[in-house]
């Protein structure tokens, strides 16, 4: 166990290296820093004094040191567009970013189980060919064009809901909510929906699936013949052994959701960390696009590497498979 | 898709096969073709794909007009509700746009853009994917280690993750100065390194199963060289699987387009794809012009649909398990 341990976290560092060498080579190496930082009639010998300010004439791997050094103390320069440490224009729209991302991955877990416990009890219900038309509609329509069904519906035509922002925002220290304001939940809305709809759709087949198989196993049949109830038999014991892939799955889809706030963060105009990616791309800024890579996947590596220790954890199946050498 | 995924070829039957039946009827008389005309969603779907394709490659011939050449615009013709509201026009069956774009016409020219640019990118992934798959099953120890290792880093990341941040070093490396159609290339590269991972997994699955069997032993015996084996006799028999990733990954590519260009990184408003298309109509969404971009949002759900429908179909048809 120790020693599975040890080794996904030594794979996790691996991986952060290798994405921390990406993300210095795009700062470094797509286009001159220097020339984003002065004018075009800037003389030679001023442009030698910023680049030998930020350290560009040493030795590449000198810098690359001393990018990740400064990565690794959260510094990760100054953005073109901005002017801005970078480093604070993250952590003041993470709270955003996470907050949405958090109430989507709920909205799918809560709605994706219900609707795939649903499906997989009752077959051929209208109901359920509903739930699988929905999924199939979740698969198939692209993120943005959900969030524009969405305002289309419930901001121009019927104005029920704000089309983008955030709305009222209380600031607990460092960190800014809109979850204690009306104002702040109503926004909060349709960005989650947009969002979480396609982890939904994931979810749902997922607990589909793994109902079904289960609903087959010698187990459930020897509890049926045990005489438990239908309900004792389904949620008791049926759906508790689904649970185990689905909450991992959900786990590792958390990072992807974050991922994918990018482009609901930039149909709702959500002032998160993907928006300012979005801008970033656009106007060539460099510096943000390597920040919000080393973040994502810092997030991304962690969230793979409790979830995989905790799998063993919940499972005790798999341990015997880990000891041995992959 | 899994790995788990058995090749498996069409045969016809050998009651039904006659000696000498031409190509047409081998196909006539396949299992696949059999399990398509039982499947009436998939043949819906089959026919609306083809009907996209038409329309994109005939794109310039059914157009009222070319709506990215400004001299055939006029602005006279901007913001006309689609041909059977009350303020409808003719020619302009959907609508027009701010600057007097036929709707229609735009989404002619925009899909030909986007199945291009799906088209090319599903070649450069599979392509890409393919010979890296060939070479780590068929060599093996550390080069195998290696690619296997990159695959399965680029595989916690979303693709539209990594085709945004090619897409921004690519305009960086350019200067922001990119015209069109290089552009375009931009986009079937970023979409290439997005989704090679699933064609080199595939593929590599099946080369280790494959090279083990004695073909492949006879072929190494008679000394013939590793890449015309690898290709010419391996190859073949892993291509079922690779048609289904093909087939949803075409899907997946026309989305990832699509994305990007609504997110302002992809095709420009000079060469627009239904991406841009979409982006530039939601800008009209509060105004009520609904219809610029109501008829390309739904062109392109349409056309990922159908593509989706007929992938879905080809893994279970291709799938000799579920049978």
């Amino acid at each position: 166990m120790l020693a599975f341990t040890l080794r996904r976290a030594i794979q996790a560092i691996g991986v952060m290296i290798a994405v921390g060498v990406i993300a210095f080579s795009m700062f470094r190496f797509a286009g001159d820093p220097v020339n984003q930082i002065v004018s075009l009639d800037t003389p030679a010998a001023e442009r030698e004094a910023v680049r030998k300010s930020l350290g560009l004439d040493d030795p590449v791997p000198v810098q690359f040191a001393r990018y990740f050094a400064n990565a690794a103390q959260f510094k990760f320069g100054v953005s073109y567009q901005f002017r801005q440490p970078v480093s604070n224009l993250l952590m003041e729209r993470m709270p955003a970013t996470l907050e949405l991302a958090a109430c989507a991955t709920v909205l799918a877990m809560v709605f994706g189980i219900l609707m795939g416990v649903y499906s997989a009890l009752r077959r051929d219900t209208i109901l359920t060919k509903f739930f699988q038309a929905v999924s199939l509609i979740g698969i198939s329509l692209p993120t943005f064009l959900i969030g524009i069904l969405l305002i289309y519906l419930f901001s121009v035509t019927l104005g029920w809901l704000p089309s983008f922002g955030r709305g009222e925002v209380v600031r607990i220290g460092w960190w800014t909510t809109g979850l204690l304001t009306l104002s702040g939940l109503k926004a909060l809305i349709m960005p989650s929906i947009t969002l979480g709809l396609f982890q939904m759709t994931l979810i749902m087949r997922l607990v589909r699936a793994e109902m079904l198989e289960v609903l087959r196993t010698d187990y459930i049949r020897f509890a049926r013949a045990r005489g438990l109830t239908t309900r004792a038999i389904h949620f008791g014991h049926a759906l508790k052994n689904t649970l185990v892939p689905v909450i991992t799955v959900a786990g590792l889809q958390f990072g992807s959701v974050i991922a994918f706030a990018i482009i609901t963060e930039t149909v709702f105009q959500w002032p998160g960390m993907g928006l300012l990616f979005v801008q970033a791309v656009q106007n060539v800024d460099i510096p943000i696009m390597a920040a919000y890579l080393l973040m994502v996947s810092l997030i991304f590596v962690t969230i793979n590497l409790v979830v995989d220790i905790l799998y063993t954890v919940v499972d005790p199946r798999l341990r015997s498979t880990i000891r041995r050498p992959a | 898709m899994s790995d788990a995924v058995v090749p498996h070829r069409v045969e016809s039957s050998p009651q039904r096969a006659r000696p000498n039946a031409s190509w047409l009827n081998r196909v006539l008389d396949s299992d696949i073709f059999y399990s398509f005309r039982r499947s009436r969603m998939t043949m819906v779907a089959a026919a609306v794909t083809v009907l996209f394709f038409l329309l994109a490659i005939f794109a310039s011939q059914l157009a009222v007009q070319n709506p990215f050449d400004p001299a055939q615009l006029q602005l006279m013709n901007s913001r006309i509700s689609p041909l059977w509201t009350a303020e409808g026009q003719s020619p302009f069956l959907l609508g027009t746009d701010e600057q007097g774009r036929d709707v229609f016409s735009a989404i002619l020219y925009g899909l030909r853009i986007s199945l291009v640019v799906g088209v090319l990118g599903v070649i450069f992934a599979g392509t890409l994917g393919i010979t890296l798959g060939l070479i780590a099953g068929y060599v093996g120890g550390a080069v195998d280690g290696l690619i296997m290792r990159i695959a399965d880093v680029q595989l916690t990341f979303p693709a539209i993750l990594i085709a945004l941040l090619v897409n921004g070093v690519a305009k960086s490396v350019f200067n922001n100065r990119l015209d069109a159609v290089s552009t375009l290339a931009v986009l079937v590269v970023a979409i290439g390194l997005s989704f090679w991972v699933q064609y080199a997994r595939t593929v590599r699955g099946s080369v280790m199963v494959e090279k083990n069997k004695d073909y492949v032993a006879a072929a190494q015996l008679i000394g013939l060289p590793a890449p015309k084996i690898m290709l010419r006799h391996v190859l073949p028999n892993t291509m079922g699987p690779i048609l289904v990733i093909a087939t949803i990954n075409l899907a997946l590519a026309i989305i990832t387009e699509a994305t990007l260009s609504f997110l302002g990184a992809g095709m420009p408003d000079t060469m627009p794809s239904l991406g841009t298309l979409i982006r530039i109509g939601n800008n009209y969404l509060f105004a009520g012009e609904w219809w610029i971009v109501a008829f390309p949002g739904i062109a392109l759900a349409g056309l990922i649909l159908s593509i989706n429908l007929l992938g879905d179909w080809l893994r279970d048809a291709l799938n000799p398990k579920l049978r």
